[in-house]
C-alpha cells in the first residue's frame, strides 16, 4: 500500500513537472447530441451551458488537479465526422461519449469507435469511453455497453475504461479524468 | 500588378524565404505543442503575402493549411488570432470543408468575448458560411449591427453586404437594424473634417479596454451601412429616391445625419443614378447636389461638382457653381485634388468649354506643375477652352515634357492636339511641327498610332499642310517597328503622293521600304508604287516606277510578286488602269462573294468566264461606312464614355440575295433555269398580319423564266392543311407570261411553318421586260388535329383563301447600283433616252416623292439626293442595273412642289438599251 501511495504521488509529481512543459492534449469525440460540449463547459468552467449542435470543433483548455488539459471537442454530426482525423496527431488521451440513453445508435457509435481506433496515429494512446446520460430512465449501463463495444478481449494495445457519466449533474466526470491522468502517465 | 516584378526585383533571400513549398514544410509548427505564437504569426502572415502577390495553393494544399490554422484557435493570443482570421480569409477561398471553423468564430462572436475578437469573427464568418446557415445567425447580426463599438457594426454591415447576393431573403429583414446604424449618433466630440483617414485607426490599443469606452471619429460604420440599405433597394427607385431625400438633409443638407463624408459621397453617387434613370426628380437631386457643394469636406464638395458636372443638361447657374468650386481646388496644395479637379474638367471642356474657360488663368499655373498627370489634364483641357493666340504657347510647353508622361496621357494630349487643328487651321504649322516631333519620340503602338491618324486627319482636311505631312509621314516609315502603320502610310502615299506637284520625291521612300521590310510591308510598296505609275502625269515618272516594279517580279513573296505583275500589266492598257487603279466605286462585296459562290457551284458556269459586270457596286464612301468605323472626331478626347451594346447589323440585301440562291439552288426542277439575276429586296405580305394564314410573296427573275416564292404560315395550332398549292391568274389578256408548274406543300402544321410553295413561269419574250399582275389564291385542303393524340382527321375539306394581287413590275427587274452620276449621264446622252412629265398630285411633300419613286424604281439614290434640301425644288439622280444584261441605266428625277398641285415631276431616262428606258418609263407611268 505504502509502496503503490509513493508510486502514486511520484507519478503525479513527474507529471506535473512534464505538463509545464507540455500541455495535454485530448480529443473528445463521439455521436452528435452525446454531451460532449456540455462534458468540455463543466469541466472548464463546472457549469451547465446551452449548447447548439457543433459544427466544427470546440477548443478549451481544463485545469484538473493541477493539470492543464487541453480539450478538442469535435461536432459529432455525420458531415462532421470526417474531419476528426485531421486532430489526431500528437495526441494524448481520447475521450469517447455515448448516449446510453440512444439505444438505436449504439452500433453506429461503436462502429466509428473501431475505425477511429484503427488509425495508426492514436496507437496506443488510452481511451476513456463515457456512458452519459445514466440519469435518464431506461439508459443502459456502463456495463451493459462495454459489453456491446466489445473491447474486452478485443483491445490489448492500449489501456482503456468504460464509466458512467452525468453531465448535467456532473456525475462520474472526475473519477474518469483521474484515470486519465494515470493512464497517460503509466504509459 | 506590380507586385510579382517587385518580387522578382527583391530577389534572393526573399524568394527561398517566401516560397510556396518551404511554408507548406514550416506548417509543421501549427501542430507544435506548445504553440509558438510568434512563429505562427509570421508563417500566416508569409501565407496571406503569397496569395497577395498572386500565388497560387492547389485545394489540397490550401486545406491542408487550412486545417492546420485552425489547431491555432486553441491559443489566446489576441494578435496571433488576428492573423488567424487574415488567414482563413484568404484560405476559405480556395480550402475545402471551411465549414469546420464554424463553431470557433460562433464562440469568438458572442458578446463575451473578447472585443479584439468580434469583428474579425463577424468579417471571417461570411466566408465560411453557407447561404442555408444565414438564417441560424440573424439574431446575432442584428445585435451585432447595432452594437455601439463600431468596428463590429462595421463588420457585421460589411458581412451582410457580403451575405446579400447568398441569401438575399435573410439580410433583407436587416434593413431596419442598418437603418439605425446609418443613422447612430456616437456621442463623439472630436469630429472634425478629416477625410476618413481614421478609417484604419479602430484597432487600436483603446478598444482592448471594454466597448463602453470606444469612440468613433470616423463614422465609418455610416458608410457600410449606407452600402448595404443601397444593395437591398437598388431595385426599387422610389425607395432609392426616398432615402437619398431622407438622409441628404434638406435642402439646405444641413439636416443630414450622415456624417461620414465617404458616406456622402456614396449618397451623391446614388443621387446622379436616380437622376440620370429618372429625369423627373433631376430638379430636386440637383438643389440637394448644390447644397453638398458646401460641405466641409473637399471629398464630398468634388463628388458633388463632378456629379453635376456629368448631369446631362444642367442649369448653367448650377454649372458656374459647380466649376468655380473645382476651380478652388486648383489653388490647392494637395496635388489629389488638383488632379480630380483638372481631371473634370477636361471632360467638361468637351461640351461646355464657354464654361470650363473661366479656370483657365489657374490651369495655366498648372501646366509647370511637377506632377505630370495633373499638367497633360490641365493643358488638354487649356488646348479645349483656350483661343488661337494661346496655341503656339501651349503647344511649346507640351513639348517641354511630352518624354516624360506616360502614353497613356501622351494620347490624351495628341488626340487633343487633333481636334485642336481642325478647330484652328491656321494653327497647323506649329501643330504639325509638333506632331513630327514626338513622332521620333520613343512610343508603343498606340500612341504612334494616334499620332498618324492625327495627321492623316490634317491631310484630308488641311490641304496646305499635305505636302508637309506626307514628307513627315516618309520620314517616319523610314524607321517604324510597326507593320500596320507602315501598311496605312503607304497607302495613304499611294493615294495622295501621285497629286503632289513632284511625286518623284516619295518614290525612293517606298522603294526603300521595297528593300529593306517584311513580306506585308513590301507589298503595300508595291501597291503604292503602281499608283504612282498609274497616276502619275509625266511619262519619265511612269518608266521608272516600271524598273523598280520590274525588280519586285523576283521577289520572294507570292504577295509582292502578283501585285507587281497586275501593275505593270495596267501600265500598258490603259482601259485596265481606268478598272483597277483609278476606279472610285468597288464591288459591293457581299453580292459578289455570293455571285461567285455560285459560279463555282454551277458546273456548266464554268465554261463562261465569270460575269462581273452583273454585280451592283457601291462607292468607296459607302464601302467606308459599311466597315463601320466610329469617327474619331466624334470620340475624341473624352475620358468619360458609356458604351452601348452594339446590335448585330440587319442582313443586307446582298446577303438576302445569296441565302434565296441557296433555297433555289435546293429544288431540283429548276436546276435548268441558270443563276437567279435578282430576287425582290423584301418579301412582300399578301395577307393582313393577324390572320389565320400568313402568305409574303419573294420574286425572283431568271434569264427566262419568272419563280414566285410564297412564304406560307398556318397560325393554327389544331389544324393541319394538306397540299398547299397558289393559283395564279393572270389579270390582262395579254399573255406575256406562261405558266409552267406549281410545287405545292404535301402538308403544313403551325409547327412546321412557314412552308414554301414555288409558282414557277415561262417569259414568252425573255428580251422584254413583261409586266403583269396577278389574282392568287391560296387552295389546301383542311384535317382537324384529334386534341389528344395529335393525329390528323381521316377526312377534311377543300378550301380556298383569298390572297392580295401579287405584281411583277419594273422595280424586279432592277438591281441598285452606284455609279459617277455626272459622268456616265455624258457618257449615255447619246444612247437610248426619254423624257416625261408626270403629275402626281396625290403626294405630299418632295421627300415623299422621292420615297417611292425609289421604292417603285429599285435604283440607287446618289449623292444623298434621296433628302431633298428644299421643299419646293429638287433633283433626284438615280442608278442601277437592269438584269439579263440590260445593262446600266440612269434617271433624273427634277419635281417641284407646290401646296395646291401637289408634285410635279419631269422624268429623265437615259440607258445602255432601249428597252430599260422604257421600262423605267412604264414603271412610274403605269
Amino acid at each position: 500500500m505504502g509502496l503503490s501511495f509513493s508510486t502514486l504521488f511520484s507519478s503525479l509529481a513527474s507529471l506535473t513537472q512534464w505538463s509545464k512543459e507540455k500541455d495535454v492534449r485530448i480529443l473528445m469525440l463521439g455521436l452528435d447530441s452525446a454531451g460532449k460540449t456540455t462534458i468540455l463547459y463543466r469541466l472548464q468552467i463546472g457549469e451547465v451551458v446551452s449548447t447548439i449542435p457543433t459544427i466544427g470543433f470546440n477548443v478549451e483548455t481544463v485545469q484538473y488537479k493541477n493539470v492543464k488539459f487541453q480539450v478538442w471537442d469535435l461536432g459529432g454530426q455525420s458531415s462532421i465526422r470526417p474531419y476528426w482525423r485531421c486532430y489526431f496527431p500528437n495526441t494524448s488521451a481520447i475521450i469517447y461519449v455515448i448516449d446510453s440513453a440512444d439505444t438505436a445508435r449504439l452500433p453506429t457509435s461503436r462502429a466509428e469507435l473501431l475505425t477511429m481506433l484503427s488509425e495508426e496515429e492514436l496507437k496506443g494512446v488510452p481511451l476513456l469511453v463515457f456512458c452519459n446520460k445514466q440519469d435518464i430512465p431506461g439508459a443502459l449501463k456502463p456495463e451493459a455497453i462495454s459489453e456491446q463495444l466489445g473491447l474486452a478481449g478485443g483491445e490489448k494495445s492500449r489501456p482503456w475504461s468504460v464509466r458512467g457519466s452525468c453531465a448535467t449533474k456532473g456525475e462520474g466526470l472526475e473519477d474518469g479524468l483521474d484515470w486519465l491522468v494515470n493512464a497517460i502517465h503509466s504509459k | 500588378m506590380a507586385f510579382p516584378s517587385k518580387k522578382e526585383e527583391e530577389g534572393g533571400l526573399n524568394s527561398f524565404y517566401n516560397n510556396k513549398t518551404t511554408i507548406i514544410q514550416e506548417a509543421r509548427v501549427f501542430n507544435d505543442s506548445p504553440i509558438s505564437p510568434r512563429k505562427c504569426r509570421s508563417l500566416l502572415t508569409r501565407i496571406v503575402y503569397l496569395l497577395y502577390i498572386g500565388e497560387t495553393f492547389t485545394t489540397q494544399e490550401a486545406t491542408t493549411l487550412f486545417f492546420g490554422t485552425t489547431k491555432l484557435f486553441q491559443h489566446k493570443d489576441s494578435a496571433l488570432r488576428q492573423v488567424v482570421y487574415l488567414a482563413i480569409k484568404e484560405l476559405a477561398v480556395t480550402a475545402e470543408d471551411i465549414i469546420m471553423v464554424t463553431s470557433s468564430i460562433m464562440k469568438d462572436m458572442q458578446p463575451n468575448s473578447e472585443v479584439i475578437y468580434r469583428p474579425n469573427a463577424i468579417r471571417a464568418l461570411c466566408r465560411i458560411i453557407d447561404p442555408s446557415m444565414a438564417q441560424t445567425f440573424e439574431r446575432f447580426f442584428k445585435a451585432a449591427i447595432v452594437d455601439r463599438n463600431p468596428s463590429i457594426s462595421s463588420a457585421a454591415l460589411l458581412s451582410a453586404y457580403h451575405l446579400y447576393p447568398l441569401a438575399k431573403d435573410v439580410v433583407k429583414r436587416w434593413v431596419n437594424e442598418a437603418q439605425e446604424a446609418v443613422n447612430a449618433k456616437t456621442s463623439s466630440s472630436f469630429f472634425g473634417t478629416s477625410s476618413g483617414s481614421s478609417y484604419l485607426g479602430f484597432g487600436g490599443t483603446a478598444q482592448l479596454s471594454g466597448p463602453q469606452t470606444i469612440q468613433s471619429s470616423s463614422y465609418i460604420a455610416q458608410y457600410h451601412a449606407l452600402g448595404l440599405l443601397y444593395l437591398i433597394r437598388q431595385q426599387d427607385r422610389m425607395a432609392v429616391t426616398k432615402m437619398i431625400q431622407q438622409l441628404g438633409g434638406g435642402k439646405s443638407g444641413a439636416g443630414t445625419t450622415l456624417k461620414n463624408p465617404m458616406a456622402l459621397c456614396m449618397l451623391i453617387r446614388y443621387a446622379a443614378k436616380v437622376m440620370e434613370e429618372d429625369p423627373n426628380v433631376q430638379k430636386q437631386m440637383l438643389d440637394l447636389l448644390e447644397s453638398w457643394l458646401r460641405h466641409k469636406s473637399d471629398m464630398v464638395n468634388f463628388e458633388a461638382a463632378r456629379a453635376i458636372c456629368e448631369v446631362k443638361n444642367p442649369s448653367q447657374s448650377q454649372l458656374s457653381k459647380a466649376i468655380s468650386v473645382l476651380q478652388l481646388f486648383l489653388s490647392s496644395p494637395k496635388s489629389v485634388l488638383k488632379f480630380a479637379a483638372t481631371r473634370t474638367l477636361a471632360a467638361l471642356a468637351l461640351t461646355h468649354p464657354a464654361g470650363v474657360a473661366t479656370c483657365n488663368v489657374d490651369l495655366e499655373n498648372l501646366i509647370a506643375d511637377p506632377n505630370r498627370s495633373v499638367a497633360t489634364y490641365a493643358i488638354t483641357t487649356l488646348l479645349k477652352t483656350g483661343n488661337e493666340a494661346s496655341v503656339d504657347r501651349l503647344i511649346k510647353q507640351i513639348t517641354g515634357f511630352m518624354a516624360e508622361i506616360s502614353d497613356e496621357f501622351r494620347v490624351i494630349i495628341v488626340d487633343a492636339i487633333r481636334s485642336l487643328c481642325l478647330k484652328f487651321p491656321t494653327k497647323h504649322a506649329s501643330m504639325l511641327t509638333f506632331l513630327s516631333g514626338i513622332l521620333r519620340d520613343e512610343g508603343g503602338y498606340d500612341f504612334k498610332r494616334a499620332v498618324v491618324e492625327a495627321m492623316f486627319d490634317m491631310i484630308k482636311f488641311i490641304t496646305e499642310c499635305k505636302e508637309q505631312a506626307l514628307s513627315y509621314l516618309c520620314e517616319f516609315i523610314e524607321d517604324c517597328e510597326f507593320t500596320k502603320l507602315s501598311v496605312r502610310i503607304l497607302h495613304l502615299l499611294g493615294m495622295e503622293g501621285p497629286k503632289s506637284p513632284q511625286p518623284a520625291k516619295y518614290i525612293r521612300f517606298i522603294y526603300n521600304r521595297v528593300v529593306l521590310e517584311n513580306a506585308t510591308v513590301r507589298a503595300a510598296a508595291v501597291a503604292s508604287l503602281g499608283k504612282f505609275g498609274v497616276n502619275a502625269s509625266d511619262s519619265s515618272l511612269r518608266r521608272s516606277v516600271t524598273v523598280l516594279l520590274n525588280r519586285c517580279l523576283d521577289d520572294v513573296d507570292d504577295e509582292v510578286r502578283d501585285r507587281a505583275t497586275l501593275y505593270l500589266k495596267t501600265f500598258d492598257e490603259k482601259p485596265l488602269a481606268d478598272v483597277y487603279v483609278k476606279e472610285e466605286s468597288i464591288f459591293s462585296l457581299a453580292a459578289l462573294e455570293s455571285k461567285l459562290v455560285a459560279y463555282v457551284k454551277d458546273p456548266l458556269a464554268a465554261a463562261l468566264p465569270f460575269d462581273v459586270s452583273a454585280i451592283p457596286k457601291i462607292s468607296r464612301l459607302q464601302a467606308a461606312q459599311e466597315a463601320a468605323r466610329p469617327s474619331t472626331l466624334d470620340i475624341i478626347g473624352a475620358p468619360i464614355s458609356k458604351k452601348t451594346p452594339d446590335a448585330p447589323p440587319p442582313p443586307t440585301a446582298a446577303e438576302k440575295q445569296s441565302a434565296y440562291a441557296q433555297q433555289l439552288a435546293q429544288v431540283p426542277e429548276f436546276g435548268s433555269y441558270g443563276p437567279v439575276l435578282s430576287s425582290s429586296a423584301s418579301p412582300a405580305q399578301l395577307t393582313e398580319s393577324e390572320t389565320e394564314y400568313q402568305v409574303t410573296c419573294v420574286k425572283h427573275i431568271f434569264k427566262e423564266r419568272v419563280v414566285f416564292q410564297f412564304n406560307i404560315s398556318n397560325t393554327l395550332p389544331d389544324t393541319l392543311l394538306e397540299q398547299v398549292s397558289v393559283v395564279m391568274q393572270p389579270q390582262s389578256g395579254e399573255e406575256v407570261l406562261e405558266e409552267d408548274f406549281i410545287i405545292p406543300m404535301q402538308s403544313l402544321s403551325s409547327s412546321t411553318s412557314p412552308g414554301i410553295v414555288y409558282v414557277s413561269f415561262t417569259r414568252v419574250s425573255p428580251e422584254a421586260y413583261s409586266l403583269a399582275s396577278f389574282q392568287c389564291t391560296l387552295k389546301f385542303i383542311s384535317k382537324e388535329l384529334d386534341p389528344t393524340t395529335g393525329e390528323p382527321e381521316e377526312e377534311g375539306y377543300e378550301d380556298e383563301y383569298q390572297l392580295e394581287e401579287v405584281e411583277l413590275n419594273a422595280g424586279d427587274y432592277i438591281v441598285p447600283s452606284y455609279a459617277n452620276f455626272g459622268a456616265d449621264w455624258d457618257r449615255l446622252r447619246t444612247g437610248p433616252s426619254a423624257t416625261e412629265t408626270f403629275a402626281l398630285s396625290a403626294m405630299e411633300s418632295l421627300k415623299a416623292a422621292c420615297d417611292s419613286i425609289v421604292e417603285v424604281l429599285n435604283m440607287e439614290a446618289l449623292g444623298g439626293t434621296e433628302a431633298p434640301t428644299s421643299t419646293s425644288v429638287h433633283t433626284l439622280q438615280l442608278s442601277g442595273l437592269v438584269t439579263g444584261g440590260g445593262g446600266k441605266v440612269l434617271t433624273r428625277c427634277r419635281m417641284t412642289y407646290s401646296q395646291d398641285q401637289g408634285v410635279t415631276l419631269e422624268l429623265s431616262v437615259r440607258a445602255e438599251s432601249r428597252e430599260a428606258c422604257d421600262l423605267v418609263l412604264a414603271a412610274v407611268g403605269g
